[in-house]
């Protein structure tokens, strides 16, 4: 699963719309609060189609707020939504369910459901959304799925107990994309994973988004993640997001913005950069 | 509409519209699924009008195909064949890096092996089951070994037994347990004065109520159904609490640090229901007489002075200590096998839910069990 011997797979038929990059997702005016703590205040995030997008934040500037935000766990004060067009602020019941649908997710610590086994894990979401499918089809293309991320078929018999950390990221990954997802949300994917574990992991993220012609929203910590993976990066400062390229947004004059690009972790990535 | 189909003078052209995907499983199924390939000899499938095609698509066109092949019908793609039905086709293909080996089942148990016919299946059955409760009896009795030798060894040091644990345990199982407790021993002791005076009465022996509610509530049922309750409340929490602490390998956190769990987490929990109980009890004990007395004061205009003498008469010497006597036993029952339970939790949330209602019922069955053994024991000395 080497990115580098991937090229993008060119299907022009995909293109939905005449656009070339239109908002796949859209954050306008989010705001969240918890009491008198204010999470964000007029938040605002663009990803488009076919984008690697990164979201970047200090610890407790609401990364995960957000992301529960968008993913409708947690109805924000004010602002809209919009996942694909669709205001997920203002739907509930079968529309909204309509629209998880569209996206998958991998939490940060994977949240496999540990009474059942992977296989199961990955058909779940294909039984709760494709009624239509039989269980032979189920059978198999949960197995195409597993495989897809690198995991050995034995692996879809075992509890999520029985794997190793870095199985437990992909097994989540392939239950993220068991309806195929064109918006693909991770939470962390690379915490607690060796670097090595976790530069593969960018890979195979990397080979899938190509193949699939993923978007994909990415929230991390990782500063070779980012560096290898983004396009664009948002980095919450201040209650609010800060977008640009990776490449200019390093230059962004905000102080925790400098700090952290431009901190001693970062050196390394920077020079290689501006050397390329 | 996901297919247009036309008859070609070699057999059928396919032109593949709209969007394959996996939302729209039910249409692109039943669309090919409706194909009549008999009589057809090729086939041909145009992909450019397509909107999109994801694996889900692309995995049932490859379905198909495989089953047009199948049946001898030549298949041809116009223009190149998409890559989503290549990425299926190589990921399905790709090698295993090892060979499936056979799992032992769910449970943990080892496979049935050669074993024959539903007489044997049935005879293995009971005795893997014969086999699991021995170890699962030897194993509560290693348990209650270790607690003891815990419980000893912090003797010497009353710091050791963490006391400021054991009250918090105290409080958790004994405190906010009293309503619930003095809630269902009034009702009993009423059920039980009325149920009696109904029978009494038609001798004129009403006075007697008073004899049995005193001798049935201190002697049985104030401690027996606190011990239920309790198992009911505390067992199940105990088992739950260290059951996830394990799921979340506090337990073995704790372990690394070098603390032994079974002097944290064990020992203060079962010494708290110690503490608790035998107070419950008397709890019980006290509401199950005022019990008795509304009734009797209600119901058969019993004034209470004559109530409460008649109870006084009745009481023996050990009528009290005989039913207070069991409640630290059955704390130390309770706390062990809510403990244990949790203590055996391993792996998953069902498990933790499996092993909570054990405790819960092996907990309930061992309190009446050892009532039962206190019945006979008391009998036999002549309390």
């Amino acid at each position: 699963m080497d990115d580098t011997a991937a090229e993008p797979v060119q299907i022009p038929c995909l293109q939905e719309g005449k656009g070339v990059s239109y908002p796949v997702l859209e954050v306008r005016g989010l705001v969240n609060r918890f009491g008198s703590q204010v999470v964000h205040q007029g938040l605002d995030m663009d990803v488009r189609q076919d984008e690697v997008f990164g979201i970047v934040g200090g610890s407790g500037t609401g990364k995960s707020v957000l992301l529960r935000s968008i993913l409708g766990l947690q109805r924000p004060e004010a602002g809209t939504i919009l996942i694909e067009g669709h205001d997920i602020t203002q739907l509930s019941g079968r529309a909204l369910r309509a629209v998880k649908a569209r996206y998958g997710v991998t939490f940060q610590q994977g949240a496999l459901y540990s009474s059942l086994t992977v296989l199961q894990n990955v058909q779940l979401p294909m039984i709760e959304h494709l009624v239509a499918l039989s269980p032979a089809a189920r059978d198999e293309l949960a197995m195409l799925k597993i495989r897809l991320v690198g995991l050995p078929a034995d692996a879809a018999r075992k509890y999520p107990a029985q794997l190793s950390g870095g199985m437990v990221k992909r097994a989540a990954l392939a239950r993220a994309l068991a309806l195929d997802p064109r918006l693909l949300f991770l939470d962390e994917p690379t915490s607690g994973l060796d670097p090595i574990g976790a530069a593969e992991f960018d890979g195979l993220m990397l080979y899938l988004q190509k193949q699939l012609r993923l978007t994909v929203v990415m929230i991390t910590h990782d500063l070779d993640s980012i560096f290898r993976t983004c396009n664009r990066v948002g980095v919450i400062v201040d209650h609010r997001m800060e977008t640009d390229t990776l490449e200019r947004i390093v230059d962004h004059p905000h102080p925790w913005i400098q700090a952290y690009f431009h901190g001693e972790r970062a050196s390394i990535h920077l020079k290689v950069d501006h050397g390329a | 509409m996901v297919m247009e189909m036309r008859k070609t003078d070699r057999g059928l052209a396919l032109d593949l519209t709209g969007e394959w995907r996996a939302i729209a499983y039910r249409q692109i199924d039943s669309a090919l699924a409706a194909v009549d390939l008999s009589g057809a000899s090729h086939v041909e499938i145009a992909t450019d009008r397509l909107a999109a095609l994801d694996l889900t698509g692309a995995w049932r066109l490859r379905e198909f195909v495989r089953r047009a092949r199948g049946s001898g019908v030549q298949v041809d793609f116009a223009g190149a064949p998409p890559d989503q039905l290549r990425l299926v086709e190589e990921t399905l293909s790709s090698r295993e890096p090892e060979e499936a080996v056979p799992v032992a089942d769910a449970a943990g148990g080892t496979p049935l092996h050669h074993v024959e016919g539903a007489e044997a299946a049935t005879l293995a059955f009971i005795g893997r089951r014969a086999v699991a409760l021995w170890r699962d009896m030897i194993g509560a009795l290693a348990f209650l070994g270790r607690l003891s030798i815990t419980a000893l060894r912090a003797l010497p040091h009353p710091k050791g037994l963490r006391p400021i644990s054991i009250a918090r345990h105290v409080y958790d199982t004994g405190i906010t347990a009293m309503p619930i407790v003095a809630l269902i021993a009034f009702l009993i002791s009423v059920i039980i004065a009325y149920m009696s005076a109904e029978q009494l009465r038609s001798f004129g022996a009403d006075i007697f109520v008073a004899d049995l509610v005193t001798i049935g509530v201190l002697r049985e049922l104030g401690v027996l159904l606190t011990a239920i309750i309790v198992a009911g409340r505390s067992g199940s929490a105990f088992a739950a609490e260290i059951g996830s602490m394990q799921l979340n390998e506090e337990v073995d956190a704790l372990r690394a640090t070098g603390v032994d769990p079974f002097q944290a987490l064990v020992l203060p929990r079962v010494l708290g229901l110690v503490i608790s109980l035998p107070l419950l009890t008397v709890v019980a004990d006290l509401v199950g007489l005022a019990g008795g007395a509304v009734l009797c004061a209600s119901l058969l205009h019993m004034p209470l002075e004559q109530y409460f003498h008649q109870v006084s008469q009745s009481i023996s010497a050990t009528t009290f200590w005989v039913g207070i006597i069991k409640a630290p036993v059955f704390a130390v029952l309770i706390g062990m096998a809510g403990t244990h339970r949790g203590m055996q939790v391993r792996g998953s949330s069902r498990e933790l839910g499996r092993l909570t209602t054990v405790a819960v019922v092996q907990a309930i069955f061992l309190v009446i069990l050892a009532d039962a053994l206190f019945a006979v024991l008391f009998m036999e000395i002549g309390v």
